[in-house]
């Protein structure tokens, strides 16, 4: 009677160590903070808090640099943070001596934000760089804390996007 | 690389996400389906004449499910934390749910039911066989070797409870696939409630078509004479199916027609240029409605065997190609216009890369490597049965007639 089962409850044992394998395997990988505050590992919260700071933020940098922040506000740009230019800068404001800033490639900078493309909102300054400045350095013209141009320059670019 | 864009797109829809690869993952699970489906007629609905084509519409239905989850591997960054939603399952995640009714699909109906229906064939050669191939067969028996006829009888109800199951199963695993873009709701193109059904019938369509042309090529390959009967029932199956799916996919697009909600100019003008080929001259009048035309020739006229099959094989063809251009249009034209109704992209098809189509026509080869593989392994011809051990007990059915003199 048995023996024409045999298979059976062979494999059945197969299944079962299949699946106590597979219950091990998850207890041993599956962190052990996992679930502790939602669908993701709680310890990774400790971690990421324990990571350096990277940027020190708009006061920080304000300061020391009290001229450049005097000259950004008289400007559009007042609404960018120093760090969103300048990229992340706390060990810098830690140790101004050591840590020297990299300098800025403003042709590129520049155009992250203000390439021309119409998916951007109307009211969004905007230039097709290639006709705009005919690959200048955008800080050629504009001064990058107070980029509005007052004066007239002989040099007006045709193409300039203003409506 | 440049990408020639109509009219307005947002930045983030110019580039295809989903590529070719991704059009393979429903045609692949749809094969599977369709597979087994054809298989579980004979077992469940008990249709004799499909016989001949049982095991090997198994066969077909593992080798494809093993590929089936390798082009979203391949689409992933980070393949290897795929596993990762079997082991941290997020409920609200499709994804991660198609996971375990892949798995549940695999290991408790197709391995079992396959594993069931050639025990006996396994025990035998596992005692007419040696050296390597004796160890395999021997390990795949879990060391026992009883094939008495309550044993076999045994695993005859036990498959065919398997198979009950098996069909909600094939259609879950499927309907799934549908159900993943049609619960898209940002993509007017996918959301719809009727694409898993439409992904079944459709999975059924182009399963049943490549079972037949599978069993057409293979029996000619051994030189046997195509059981013309078997051939007559399964395209029989494949025009009734092939009409209910059809009338499916009109209903859906009658339906959007005459709703005409503030997508359909953009998805009309889209149909009527850039998706024209691939939807409405291969997939509806090439691979739907010449298939369905021919198959109904063969349902009205009386014609000779030779003509049939040849029928049978072009209609089969044209069936799988129709198919696949249904997936590349769900997957491909889901992507191709702007959110904003405004403008159209065009998916420019990368060769030698990790989504390429290189890779795509090797992963489309690999199942077949595959079958092979096992039709070595487990013949499922039934013509060809094995030779009966000294002393092998009386045999259990009519799938290996051999034995049964
Ligand atoms: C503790 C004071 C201090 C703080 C805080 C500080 N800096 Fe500086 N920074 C300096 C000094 C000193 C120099 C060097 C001045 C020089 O050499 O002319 C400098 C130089 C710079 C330079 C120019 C380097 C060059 O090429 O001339 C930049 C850009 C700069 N800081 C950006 C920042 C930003 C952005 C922050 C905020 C994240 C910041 N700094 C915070 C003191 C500070
Ligand atoms: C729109 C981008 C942008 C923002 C925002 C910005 N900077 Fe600059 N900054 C520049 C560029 C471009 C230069 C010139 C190139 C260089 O020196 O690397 C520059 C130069 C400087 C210099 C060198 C001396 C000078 O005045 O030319 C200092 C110091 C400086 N920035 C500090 C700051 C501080 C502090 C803030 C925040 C209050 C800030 N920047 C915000 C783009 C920016
Ligand atoms: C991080 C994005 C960002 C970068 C980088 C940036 N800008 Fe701007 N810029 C802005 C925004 C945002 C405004 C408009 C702010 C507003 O809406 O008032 C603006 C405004 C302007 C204006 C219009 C000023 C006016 O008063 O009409 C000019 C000119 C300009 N930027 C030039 C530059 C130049 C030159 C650079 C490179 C040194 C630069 N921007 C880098 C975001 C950026
Ligand atoms: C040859 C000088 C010159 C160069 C180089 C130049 N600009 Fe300008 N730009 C101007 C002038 C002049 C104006 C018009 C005056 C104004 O609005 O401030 C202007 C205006 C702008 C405006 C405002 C357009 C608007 O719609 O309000 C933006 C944004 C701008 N420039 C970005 C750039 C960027 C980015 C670069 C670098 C790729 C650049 N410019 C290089 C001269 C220049």
């Amino acid at each position: 009677m048995f023996k024409d089962v045999e298979h059976l409850v062979r494999l059945a044992a197969v299944m079962l160590i299949a699946l106590v394998a597979f219950v091990v395997l998850r207890a041993a990988v599956v962190p052990r903070s996992f679930g502790q505050y939602g669908h993701y590992r709680g310890a990774a919260i400790a971690e990421v808090a324990a990571r350096p700071i990277a940027f020190a933020g708009h006061d920080t940098c304000e300061a020391c640099h009290t001229d450049v922040v005097d000259q950004k506000k008289q400007g559009r740009h007042i609404v960018l943070s120093c760090e969103a230019c300048h990229g992340a800068l706390a060990r810098h404001a830690d140790n101004p001596a050591s840590v020297t800033p990299p300098k800025l490639d403003t042709a590129v900078l520049c155009a992250r934000c203000h390439e021309a493309n119409s998916a951007k909102p109307k009211a969004s300054p905007q230039v097709v760089t290639a006709d705009h400045s005919g690959g200048l350095a955008c800080d050629t013209c504009h001064q990058p804390h107070r980029p509005k141009i007052d004066t007239q320059p002989a040099t007006k670019p045709a193409t300039e996007a203003r409506k | 690389m440049n990408i020639p864009v109509e009219g307005f797109m947002y930045p983030n829809e110019v580039e295809l996400q989903w590529s070719i690869l991704i059009v393979l993952y429903p045609f692949i699970t749809g094969l599977v389906a369709g597979a087994f489906i054809l298989a579980s007629l004979e077992r469940v609905f008990r249709v004799e004449a499909v016989k001949p084509t049982y095991r090997l519409a198994l066969l077909t239905a593992l080798s494809f499910l093993l590929v089936a989850p390798l082009p979203l591997q391949l689409h992933l960054g980070h393949p290897e934390r795929s596993l990762e939603m079997y082991l941290t399952p997020h409920r609200s995640s499709a994804m991660a749910m198609f996971g375990f009714v892949y798995l549940w699909y695999l290991m408790a109906v197709l391995l079992l039911e396959i594993w069931l229906d050639f025990r006996l064939d396994i025990v035998i050669k596992s005692q007419t066989t040696t050296r390597v191939t004796r160890l395999i067969y021997r390990a795949l028996t879990l060391g026992s070797d009883n094939i008495s006829e309550r044993s076999l009888h045994i695993d005859e109800r036990l498959g065919y409870f398997i198979t009950v199951i098996g069909i909600p199963s094939a259609f879950l695993l499927h309907g799934y696939v549908g159900f993943i873009f049609g619960s898209i709701k940002a993509n007017p193109w996918w959301s719809s409630p009727l694409m898993p059904i439409v992904f079944i019938f459709s999975a059924m369509v182009s399963g049943i078509a490549a079972v037949m042309l599978l069993y057409m090529v293979t029996t000619r390959l051994r030189g046997r004479d195509i059981d013309i009967r078997c051939l007559d029932k399964i395209a029989q199956y494949l025009f009734y199916i092939f009409m209910i799916d059809f009338s499916l996919e009109m209903l859906d697009l009658l339906q959007r027609v005459y709703e005409a909600d503030e997508s359909f100019r953009s998805l009309d003008f889209m149909v009527h240029t850039r998706l024209w080929t691939s939807q409405v001259i291969i997939q509806i009048l090439i691979g739907t409605v010449t298939p369905i035309t021919l198959l109904g020739l063969t349902q009205i006229l009386k014609l000779t065997e030779a003509a049939r099959k040849r029928i049978y094989a072009l209609a089969g063809c044209l069936t799988v190609i129709g198919i696949f251009a249904m997936r590349w249009n769900v997957v491909i034209g889901g992507q191709l216009f702007s959110k904003s109704f405004l403008g159209y992209t065009t998916y420019k098809m990368a060769f030698a890369t990790r989504e390429g189509l290189l890779t795509a026509i090797a992963l489309l080869i690999l199942p077949f490597i595959i079958l092979s593989v096992l039709v070595k392994l487990l013949p499922p011809w039934p013509d060809a049965g094995p030779v009966p051990a000294p002393g092998a007990i009386e045999p259990r059915n009519q799938l290996t007639p051999v034995l049964r003199g």
